[in-house]
């Protein structure tokens, strides 16, 4: 398989993180973790090389890596926008954000714009629920949100 | 040994004894109690993930799933109380609310786990009418259909992929209601490391996972007028095709099997056993040369489609090893579109060649460009035992009422080697005859090589053929072939000569067999009865060994030439490549 040299890179670093652990099977999550963390998502030649070097199938990575929200399969955004749909969050309407969001940037939670500006995600509470509806770009945490507040801060991103 | 503690409980008021380690389920069957599961495949998937088997232990809190729950001194148990089977109603319930319940359209109606629990339950309506998971059907691949509106996640395909033939193609993805079974990424089985050795299929205990439909086809070419259809029929189908008429496991029909396939209008019905013995002669010659010359040994055989995939994918360093002979139905289908063609005065284009097979591979084998000669594939379609089970069916014939009838001349002759081809170790067994009367010139005493015999995992033996001992290691299932390739790799194999196949038992157990449900996997030892079917009829066979096949010596003389030579090279043997075991990986 001939790898371009991002690819190549890629792999290198990759196998830098596999280095650091041996080569037994309760070590899929962390690695997994360092992954997602490296690069904002879990790329398919890094779950090759951690299903060879792990000795796993890829379908069963694949099945832990969609298990868990917290890893995912594409690459997060430049802005990275989360809304909570926590109880709180919720209560207070924050499902019509995440419409307004999806709308707006005419991709589904989980997905990144193609050209990799923004992604959108649901998140658990954060803690914030005094000052709830709130979402978050790229952790910078937004209370008291409404839709024209949404707006306002989704213009000013977008015409950048 | 030391002896294991003997526990005492009561199930259904009848007292029960059973060694300390013992489930629930195990001690109930034990005394002849039946319990419903769904899940459950003994000693492959016994994760007590559907809860069908749950039963109600007096002074315990919720149920007990019995396929994991073991026995525990005075425990009283009840099978089917009141709260069981209400609780067991609720849950086949829940299933059938996301199932797609069109089972009159279904490949398995009649021979369905989830079907069969729900006449026990007189399930005659459904309570819940929620959302259901809706599936795109994967049937990209020659060999397999994946139709994932149809499985319950019982697992029991993931466990015998993963735990059995230690592959992994298939796992759960996702998480909650949206979990199913599929692959990385959710790829089609074509693009990822599937060996199509369909024992998934044999584990589904719905109609989730079937084969690729070829009687479609076949009908077609049997209604026209214009094309000369040559049917063969693989050692394994005689030994298990009963079954799907209600015969008891391990009958031989092939008088049967034979007088089916004329009255379904087949120009010519003819034995498969005969290309194994071309095998045999071309293996042979092929395993003396290499052990003369000390060529890449340990040879090892090539019969088994899935199997050559798997090692296409996974090892194709060592692709060398493998014989360069074509599986026996092509190497016979090959045999067909030239020599048989010629002589009976045939196009060989008008000839359409089907193989019925108990794999499904061989679906995706045939269709492989290295299968093909001027052109033309050696065989133009593979049905497996099941499909023409289906055909025999839909011809309204009364299989179990036909007399027997036999295969056609003059390729109808084979002999006891080809027809144990279809059982672990048989292929072995089969070439050590020949090769062991080729190399020493005289005819063996005792011409049954038992050591190679059983169904132990992997069997090694030391043959001795005049004053040379020969080591031969006979492996099926992916998962020994996967120990012996481990050993090969690392240099630590000292065999001579190794079988293998693919599936767990060989061809008797291929994934294109009657799919038998999970209690009889458990409680009848299927691949025992199927083998000792085939070696029997080795036993009654006039001719034993495939170099004395009088059919072969004359096409050899008259055709082919010498075993190895030039002629047979081009029309028996083929090669291997490397094979990228996630095609859809950048």
């Amino acid at each position: 398989m001939e790898k371009n040299c991002i690819e190549q890179k890629l792999s290198k670093e990759v196998e830098e993180i596999l280095n650091q652990y041996t080569a037994a099977k309760d070590n899929l999550v962390p690695i997994l973790n360092d992954v997602q963390v490296k690069y904002g998502y879990i790329p398919q030649i890094a779950q090759r090389q951690i299903s060879e070097y792990l000795n796993i199938p890829m379908a069963e990575i694949y099945g832990v890596i969609t298990f868990y929200s917290r890893f995912t399969l594409t690459p997060k955004g430049k802005y990275a926008i989360s809304v909570c749909l926590g109880t709180a969050c919720f209560v207070k309407g924050s499902e019509k954000l995440m419409n307004r969001l999806k709308e707006k940037l005419n991709i589904k939670e989980g997905e990144t714009t193609p050209d990799g500006k923004f992604s959108i995600d649901n998140t658990r509470c954060l803690g914030a629920c005094g000052i709830a509806p709130v979402f978050t770009v790229n952790g910078e945490v937004y209370g008291n949100a409404t839709v024209k507040k949404l707006d306002e801060v989704l213009d000013k991103l977008l015409a950048e | 040994m030391i002896d294991k503690k003997m526990i005492n409980l009561k199930i259904d008021n009848k007292e029960v004894t059973v060694p300390e380690g013992t489930t629930i389920l195990q001690a109930a069957r034990q005394a002849n109690i039946d319990i419903p599961t769904l899940c459950f495949l003994k000693e492959i998937n016994e994760i007590g993930d559907c809860r069908m088997c749950i039963t109600e232990v007096e002074g315990r809190k919720g149920f007990a799933t019995s396929c994991i729950q073991k026995v525990e001194e005075g425990m009283i148990v009840h099978t089917h109380s009141p709260a069981v089977i209400e609780a067991r109603k609720m849950i086949l319930d829940l299933i059938l609310s996301n199932h797609q319940r069109d089972c009159l359209t279904c490949t398995r109606n009649g021979n369905c786990e989830l079907q069969a629990l729900a006449i026990k339950f007189n399930v005659t309506g459904v309570r819940y009418e929620g959302t259901k998971n809706e599936h795109k059907i994967d049937d990209l691949s020659p060999s397999i259909v994946r139709d994932f509106n149809k499985c319950i996640l019982c697992r029991r395909c993931v466990s015998s992929c993963k735990k059995v033939q230690k592959i992994g193609a298939i796992d759960i993805i996702n998480r909650g209601f949206s979990s199913c079974v599929s692959t990385v990424g959710d790829n089609s089985l074509n693009d990822v490391n599937c060996t199509f050795c369909g024992q998934c299929i044999e584990a589904c205990p719905t109609g989730a996972l079937h084969e690729k439909d070829s009687t479609q086809i076949v009908w077609e070419k049997l209604k026209d007028p214009e094309t000369y259809v040559i049917v063969q029929t693989a050692p394994a189908v005689r030994v298990a095709l009963g079954e799907e008429f209600g015969m008891p496991i391990g009958t031989n029909v092939t008088g049967k099997m034979v007088a089916s396939l004329k009255r379904l209008g087949f120009d010519k019905v003819f034995d498969t056993n005969t290309g194994a013995d071309f095998t045999i002669m071309e293996e042979g010659t092929e395993f003396i040369k290499r052990l003369q010359e000390n060529d890449n040994l340990p040879m090892i055989t090539s019969c088994s489609p899935g199997w050559v995939k798997y090692i296409e994918m996974n090892y194709p360093e060592n692709l060398p090893h493998l014989s360069s002979c074509k599986s026996p139905h092509e190497m016979f289908g090959a045999i067909l579109k030239t020599y048989y063609a010629t002589k009976e005065n045939i196009d060989p284009h008008k000839l359409f060649v089907v193989s019925v097979m108990p794999c499904i591979a061989k679906k995706y084998e045939r269709q492989r460009n290295e299968m093909k000669n001027n052109g033309l594939y050696d065989v133009d379609s593979v049905i497996t035992t099941r499909e023409l089970a289906r055909m025999i069916k839909q011809a309204n014939i009364e299989f179990v009422e036909l007399e027997d009838e036999k295969f056609d001349n003059p390729m109808g002759e084979a002999t006891g080697a080809g027809a144990i081809f279809g059982v672990t170790g048989g292929v072995m067994e089969a070439a050590l005859r020949t090769v062991s009367e080729t190399l020493t010139g005289k005819a063996l005493e005792k011409i049954e090589f038992k050591n190679v015999r059983g169904l132990e995992g992997i069997k090694k033996a030391i043959v001795n053929i005049g004053d040379k001992q020969i080591k031969v290691a006979v492996a099926h299932g992916l998962g020994n072939a996967k120990k012996i390739m481990e050993e090969i790799k690392q240099g630590k194999a000292e065999y001579h000569f190794v079988e293998i196949m693919a599936c767990p038992g060989g061809c008797i157990m291929g994934g294109g067999q009657p799919i038998k449900s999970a209690k009889i996997q458990e409680t009848v030892d299927i691949r025992k009865k199927r083998a000792e079917a085939m070696y029997n009829i080795d036993a009654r066979s006039k001719i034993r060994k495939s170099h004395e096949n009088p059919v072969l010596q004359k096409i050899y003389k008259e055709f082919l030439g010498k075993p190895g030579g030039h002629l047979a090279h081009e029309l028996l043997h083929t090669h291997y490549e490397a094979k990228e075991k996630y095609r859809f990986v950048k």
